[in-house]
């Protein structure tokens, strides 16, 4: 058992992953979480069902994690008034995920402090995710007043300040209200907070950034150059992620979750046939495993290797960026010319996987693994002794493992700040049960830490990748193709991404076809804490900052 | 010292990059065809406008990797620039979320004309998975007139340089080839 507490009885879930799930009555919530909370334990995901149609009201479901495993918890909401005790006091990360909940589905947590709308800026009424909301019930946008004059650009002229450039002001308040709104607030009115002082001034980004990065909306309250605060407003590529999943059957459903965030699509493909196995309690053949390890891997690799570049482009090295996105093509054709597809798109599929490796397929990623840490090794060299690169690394968006740990940092980043979670270490499934992965951390939590997590684990992960294919298991066939799902269940996958801990949770109806599909990203989590990092930076130093996280917009917008 | 480093791992790379293994030309002999092009057709300088309506970022890594040097788009004189007010072209991706429609309509309101507009990706030509819904308007031409569409999911680099290349010959009436 992962936890005690005398209201709650826990069940072991089938599948690849320590996982348990128990029935608890709202009352109990708080009590449970901070147990959790006060053995380590950290919450991973919130989310909300309608399960009116079984007569039971609606459901709120929240997955704590602790070293033993995955605490899924479920309870009974009531019809009329849907609510449960905020848990943003035990896990801050939680804020967004509730207010997102109330947004969806209209249940809220009670005594919270935050009661804006996060997900919904207004486009629609009522609540998607309830089984009565009618799809395509939305309402006709405001006139618009015309668009506000151009913000001037807060960044000097050092590199990567572009992203800083508000092309397309977000201007609160440039909104005409028009009566028929008096419940929803207009499209761009958002109550951010603001800060008081002498010489204080606001400076709005986005939602459309100057870079080729996705829509997000920054607000920095600033002295001089220096951040005072930073708020974001997210949820502009909400596109009805989850919504869409109940009108899809399973293999339409693993393509829509290869697409929750594309530069994690295998991590999402993976979690997402994870939870479907768990529910069918079926285990993929052992050859499929492997496979889904290597893809993985090289997933890790193609981003971590534009990340890389990235960061050496926001410090005027120009020369990095040109160097490690030479390299992440040469993975991405690989990986078409081997697997039919540069990212890996729908290539694992619930009960397996749709590619093989052959001897051919084999070889060349072995000259490719010898390529790749011959040139990452001299470009480390070159990163790690360029002063310039160091100047602008080292101290800069800077989050303490103390703050970390409070607010739930995870993934690559909360490595970077000491916080030692990887889930194909905790938790390690097949194969990476067999493969003893070596987990990078380092206590600084710096743009540079952040930096050299990534070096350590590409070089991890091409370690990794040889040897999965030294010893990739022969099978017939790699793929049991898993066509439909048991009535009435419940499954979750998790899976260690490239950014962090990617989750699926999967609830069946009575006829096998989804209740409900949640994915989450660790985004979630890392998105209030970048928050924190800029925080007493410079503002031309956000670029930098933000690609050092490089989250994702879609993977929480959903 | 570091820029020792640097000239001499430019220079490796430099080796490197003229002996391409064999699938590679295609692909390289793709985007040189399409440089030849564009520059007669453009003169050489042409502004973009990237803007993301909601996509799965999936599309943003392609365009993204076209700057780099296998197909450098840089070196053709296509520039992404920050404004749409210096735009020739927007290059849009996603199917345009709700939340998106109103900035993607200024951003396509703030471009000067004649200007032209690629929707990149299959859910820029038709929604793709996301389809239409309370959250999604679908495909681009839904909410802004579009002049070409580029499928793929992702398209790969190659497509969205063909994409960028019609547009202008159309516009220029210059005939592309397919
Ligand atoms: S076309 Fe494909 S890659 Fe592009 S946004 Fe749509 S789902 Fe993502």
């Amino acid at each position: 058992m992962p936890i005690t507490h005398p209201n709650l009885h826990l069940n072991r879930l089938d599948g690849a992953i320590p996982a348990w799930l128990g029935e608890i009555s709202p009352d109990d919530l708080l009590p449970i979480c901070q147990n959790v909370s006060d053995g380590g334990g950290r919450l991973l995901a919130l989310w909300g069902s309608d399960v009116r149609d079984q007569g039971n009201g609606f459901a709120l479901h929240v997955s704590l994690v602790n070293e033993a495993g995955l605490i899924c918890l479920s309870m009974a909401l009531d019809t009329a008034q849907p609510v449960y005790p905020d848990i943003s006091r035990i896990f801050p990360a939680v804020a967004r995920m509730q207010r997102a909940a109330y947004d969806l589905l209209g249940i809220y947590a009670q005594e919270s402090q935050d009661h804006r709308k996060w997900i919904r800026h207004g486009a629609w009424h009522g609540f998607p995710l309830r089984k009565d909301f009618v799809n395509h019930q939305t309402h006709p946008h405001p006139n618009l007043p015309p668009m506000p004059s151009h913000q001037s650009s807060p960044a000097s002229g050092r590199g990567g300040e572009r992203e800083m450039q508000s092309s397309i002001p977000e201007g609160e308040g440039t909104m005409a209200r028009s009566p028929a709104e008096n419940v929803d607030q207009p499209l761009d009115a958002y109550p951010f907070v603001r800060v008081e002082g002498q010489g204080v001034h606001e400076i709005p980004v986005g939602p459309i950034h100057a870079g080729i990065i996705e829509p997000g909306h920054f607000r920095f309250s600033v002295v001089g150059e220096r951040v005072l605060r930073l708020e974001e407003r997210l949820g502009y590529t909400h596109k009805g992620i989850e919504k869409r999943f109940e009108s899809l059957t399973l293999q339409q459903g693993a393509r829509l979750a290869g697409r929750v965030s594309g530069d994690s699509t295998v991590a999402y493909a993976w979690a997402y046939a994870m939870a479907a196995e768990s529910i069918a309690a079926v285990t993929p053949p052992e050859r499929a495993l492997w496979l889904r390890a290597l893809l993985l891997e090289r997933e890790r690799i193609a981003n971590h290797l534009g990340d890389l570049g990235d960061l050496g482009n926001d410090v005027a090295l120009s020369f990095g960026f040109a160097q490690f996105w030479i390299l992440k093509e040469q993975v991405l054709r690989n990986n078409a010319a081997l697997f039919g597809h540069r990212y890996l798109m729908d290539k694992i599929v619930p009960g397996g996987v749709a590619v093989d490796l052959t001897a051919f397929g084999k070889s060349t990623l072995r000259d490719e693994c010898t390529m790749l840490e011959r040139e990452v090794r001299v470009l480390r060299g070159i990163y790690e002794e360029h002063a310039g690169v160091q100047d602008r690394f080292i101290a800069t968006g800077r989050v303490e493992p103390k703050l970390a740990a409070q607010l739930g940092l995870c993934g690559l980043a909360g490595r970077a700040s000491a916080q030692a979670w990887d889930a194909r270490v905790q938790f390690a499934c097949a194969p990476y049960d067999r493969l003893d992965v070596r987990m990078a951390t380092y206590r600084n939590g710096d743009v540079a830490a952040r930096a050299i997590v990534r070096f350590d684990e590409l070089f991890e992960s091409l370690r990794l990748q040889r040897e999965i294919m030294d010893r990739l298991v022969h099978g017939d066939a790699a793929t049991e193709m898993l066509e439909k799902l048991p009535g009435n269940g419940f499954g979750v996958g998790m899976v260690e991404g490239w950014r962090g801990e990617v989750l699926v949770a999967i609830h069946t109806d009575a006829t096998g076809r989804f209740a409900r599909v949640h994915p989450h990203d660790p985004s979630w989590q890392n998105w209030p804490v970048l928050e924190h990092a800029i925080m007493g930076n410079i503002v031309p130093d956000f670029p930098l900052i933000n690609k050092s996280f490089n989250l994702s917009y879609s993977g929480q917008d959903l | 010292m570091p820029i020792f480093q640097i000239i001499r791992q430019i220079v490796r790379t430099g080796f490197k990059t003229e002996a391409p293994p064999l699938p590679d030309e295609a692909l390289r002999a793709e985007p040189q065809r399409l440089h030849g092009e564009i520059l007669r057709a453009f003169g050489g300088a042409l502004s973009i406008r990237q803007v993301d309506a909601g996509s799965c970022n999936g599309c943003e890594l392609e365009i993204r990797a076209l700057n780099n040097a296998y197909y450098n788009i840089e070196g053709l004189g296509i520039k992404f620039v920050a404004s749409p007010r210096h735009a020739d072209m927007l290059l849009v991706t996603g199917p345009v979320s709700r939340h998106m429609e109103t900035a993607l309509k200024r951003a396509y309101d703030a471009t000067p004309e004649p200007k032209l507009v690629v929707a990149v990706g299959d859910c820029g030509c038709d929604g793709g998975i996301f389809g239409e819904s309370y959250a999604s308007c679908g495909k681009v031409s839904s909410v802004i007139p579009v002049d070409v569409v580029v499928s793929g999911c992702p398209p790969t680099p190659v497509a969205i340089l063909q994409g960028i290349l019609t547009a202008v010959s159309a516009q220029k009436g210059t005939s592309a080839s397919p």
